[in-house]
């Protein structure tokens, strides 16, 4: 029972990921029917924001040290952060060990920018051109995207820690009266959940509860008509752009401290998300958080050993073998538009 | 109006350059069956560099590069000269290789066995590579050795863990400097029966490739001698990111430790998560749980950042190893030496073991005398040398196996900079890591014979 719980928890966090991401691929679906292969690209700078704060609190005086010796003999350079000499050293720590928490700052101007860039500067030439087109040319600047990462960041992952009081993990199995130490999770894995509720929570509402959520929604289902009542239905789509950019990218600086941030991560991340959405229903919002979830947990479960004892090698087909199934049985998704993936 | 050019002149002309053009192929088969493949006729001779320069073992790349670079430097007598000076063999001396001056090309493997081929058959047939070097991955080398066998052309392995490159997959052409899963295992052993006792039970998680389950096989058999249980085996799949539900299984399985059979992302991120679920604090048996990585690497703990202290491992050379080890690893501090002062930080253990591979080749080739690949597989069969950083090796004639001391190291708790990342535990000795070469883990290949190629 407790491993069923774990892995329950486990695929709770791993559909976080899927679910936001698949969200962001969704809302540009929906909204400006372009299918975004760059979106598990943005994941990856959202990651790598939390790695330039990180970098910038970081930032330090360099001072020679004649006492110790650097690898080649010669004195050894010293570093104090910047940040340690302006605020002290006890604040200054405490602000690089927040540095990840920090970047959501950072990264969501960052983030919306890059959204409205990619937007207006490439992606609205190709409204009117086939998917196929359109998929190309986010692949390739999905490409180009992870290239200049590369560049500036080099290839290996860089370590990038949750703050003090979130490493290591707590006895999850005592607060739902399990023995002590039956089930351990990561307090950073409860902490993506929960952000990754919120966000999930903060979109809806949006979507739901504001007049410009409300035009849009109006906009995703008839699109000419709401431009016939004077209203600027593209300026909108293009906020919309950079909100999923932003969503994509917070997903990423939250999952920084899970797994070191590389160049390649989105790529990781781009194929299983597509799966989601398809599974979910292309182009439905609450499709995506479901089938995100779903999948997450799947994959999760066929981990386990037990499982894997009767069904060799399914944790590495799982997601795909249920995206078949449920595209012959329902081509439209769990719960995408008549129409959509059936035509 | 006609425009056509023809005249005596310009046909004769036309002639005489496409009378050559035809010719060519048979002036280049020609001097190929003089001897052997690309055998080198101007006053250059080429060598193909393949090393991943994109993928998850980029950095790693880079680095195997930077020491290929710096190799060639030092044979064509520029720089410091590096191990030339330590190198127990006096024959090169700065002139290139043979009197021809040391040309290079390079190729990006991808860490792709499929575009790891083509880059190398690319470098030996448009290029004129007499031998390729490189890669960082075992399934790159066995099918790059395979290739360069066909080819009739020397493959100085990179980085290279798997006990088939030398074993089942061994070939005539090949050979190896870099140590394998049995002698991490060999050299591992001891080290953790002293650090946690002859009473444990044991959980693998195992990268699913031909390195990961050559490396599973060898740990489990060494420790089970020890009288460590095998609790289970499971294989993650290459493209694993998060390891999370891999790790799970490990908490109420009954085992104390965890070993890791993971290398570059997948090992940064296995360990990540294994701390994270709090494994490095938790009692299993009444004993701390422990985790073990059978293959370190400096790039590696890099990545891994703080949760790499204290986990130990093995890795096939380090870059402290003379200051603190003495002289019998004369020549590490000469090539720190100069990689440090040329590129600003020390060297990886792939940069070192590439650019032993280069200068090993330019060497046999000169007591050879001859860039012709049987003749430098026998200068290197069973060379004994000492002075390139590793303590004293000697290339095995049966399997064209490098042996020599094996480095036990733990990450380190407190690093002092981001160099210093890892403390040496224990030189194992050569003695301790060395098997008969018909060791059932190598079994099931065979040599061969020496390919000239042409």
């Amino acid at each position: 029972m407790d491993q069923i719980i774990l892995q329950f928890l486990n695929g709770l966090d791993k559909g976080s990921a899927y679910a936001l991401i698949a969200l962001g691929l969704t809302l540009i679906f929906g909204t400006l029917g372009v299918v975004n292969f760059a979106h598990g690209a943005l994941f990856m700078i959202g990651a790598f924001c939390a790695v330039t704060v990180q970098r910038i609190l970081t930032l330090s005086t360099v001072v020679e040290d004649p006492t110790k010796t650097d690898f080649l003999g010669n004195p050894a350079k010293i570093s104090t952060p910047y940040v340690e000499s302006w605020f002290g050293p006890e604040m200054g720590a405490a602000l690089i060990d927040w540095s990840v928490p920090l970047a959501i700052l950072f990264a969501i101007p960052i983030m919306i920018a890059i959204g409205f860039i990619m937007e207006r500067g490439l992606i609205k030439h190709f409204y009117k051109r086939p998917h196929a087109d359109q998929i190309l040319v986010t692949f390739g600047l999905a490409i180009v995207l992870q290239e200049v990462i590369k560049a500036f960041y080099g290839a290996n992952p860089i370590p990038t820690g949750a703050p003090e009081v979130f490493r290591g993990s707590f006895d999850f199995g005592v607060l739902i009266g399990f023995d002590p130490n039956a089930i351990i999770y990561p307090y950073w894995r409860m902490v993506y959940f929960a952000f990754a509720a919120v966000i999930i929570g903060a979109v809806f509402a949006f979507l739901q509860f504001t007049t410009f959520g409300m035009v849009v929604r109006a906009g995703m289902a008839d699109r000419e008509t709401v431009g016939l009542l004077g209203i600027n239905i593209d300026r909108r789509f293009t906020i919309m752009f950079g909100i999923a950019a932003a969503v994509a990218g917070l997903a990423g600086v939250m999952y920084a401290p899970i797994n070191s941030p590389n160049y390649h991560m989105g790529m990781d991340f781009l194929v299983l998300s597509f799966v989601v959405v398809v599974v979910g229903g292309m182009g439905s919002l609450p499709g995506a958080v479901l089938a995100g979830f779903l999948l997450g947990i799947l994959e999760a479960f066929a981990s386990m050993n037990e499982i894997k004892a009767i069904f060799p090698g399914i944790d590495q087909i799982i997601i795909y073998v249920v995206a078949i199934i449920i595209i012959l049985t329902r081509p439209r998704g769990l719960m995408g538009r008549k129409g959509v993936m059936e035509e | 109006m006609s425009n056509s050019n023809f005249t005596r002149r310009g046909v004769l002309k036309t002639g005489t350059i496409a009378g050559a053009g035809l010719a060519l192929p048979t002036y280049l088969s020609a001097a190929s069956h003089a001897g052997f493949t690309n055998a080198p006729t101007g006053d250059t001779v080429t060598l193909g560099f393949n090393v991943p320069q994109s993928g998850p073992y980029a950095d790693e790349g880079a680095d195997e590069l930077r020491a290929f670079e710096l190799a060639v430097e030092h044979l064509n007598g520029q720089g410091d000269g590096g191990m030339l000076s330590t190198f127990s063999s006096k024959v090169l001396d700065g002139t290139g290789i043979l009197g021809k001056k040391v040309a290079f090309v390079t190729g990006d493997t991808q860490t792709k066995s499929d575009a790891a081929r083509a880059s190398a058959k690319s470098m030996i047939e448009k290029d004129g590579a007499v031998m390729i070097s490189g890669g960082s991955s075992s399934g790159v080398a066995v099918a790059v050795q395979g290739l360069c066998q066909e080819a009739g052309v020397i493959f100085m392995a990179g980085l290279t863990h798997s006990n088939d490159t030398t074993g089942k997959d061994k070939k005539a052409n090949g050979f190896r400097h870099f140590f394998n899963a049995y002698m991490s295992a060999a050299a591992l052993a001891p080290v953790l029966e002293q650090l946690y006792g002859s009473d444990r039970r044991a959980y693998h998680l195992t990268a699913d490739y031909t390195w990961g389950w050559t490396q599973e096989e060898s740990i489990a058999a060494a420790t089970e001698a020890l009288g460590w249980e095998t609790v289970e085996k499971v294989r993650t799949p290459l493209a694993s990111t998060d390891f999370s539900s891999y790790i799970a299984p490990v908490l109420n399985s009954g085992a104390d430790v965890l070993v890791l059979n993971h290398y570059g992302g997948n090992m940064v991120n296995s360990l990540t998560n294994a701390v994270q679920f709090g494994l490095r604090e938790k009692q299993a048996n009444g004993k701390n749980f422990e985790i073990v990585v059978p293959l370190y690497s400096e790039l590696m703990a890099k990545g891994a950042g703080k949760n790499i202290a204290g986990i130990v491992g093995s890795q096939n050379w380090d870059w402290k190893l003379e200051n603190e080890k003495g002289d019998r690893y004369t020549g590490t501090n000469a090539f720190v030496k100069s990689f440090g002062e040329k590129y600003g930080f020390p060297p990886s253990q792939a940069a070192q073991t590439c650019y032993a591979q280069t200068l090993l080749y330019a060497d046999a080739v000169t007591r050879a005398g001859s860039f012709n690949p049987c003749a430098v597989v026998e200068a290197l069969e069973g060379f004994e040398f000492d002075g390139l950083g590793n303590g004293p090796t000697l290339y095995r004639a049966g399997d064209h196996q490098c042996f020599k001391d094996v480095v036990v190291v733990r990450g380190k708790e407190n690093p002092e900079n981001e160099y210093d990342l890892v403390e040496i535990v224990e030189v194992t000795p050569t003695e301790q890591v060395t098997y008969p070469d018909d060791h059932p883990m190598f079994s099931g290949g065979a040599l061969g014979s020496c390919n000239p190629g042409a």
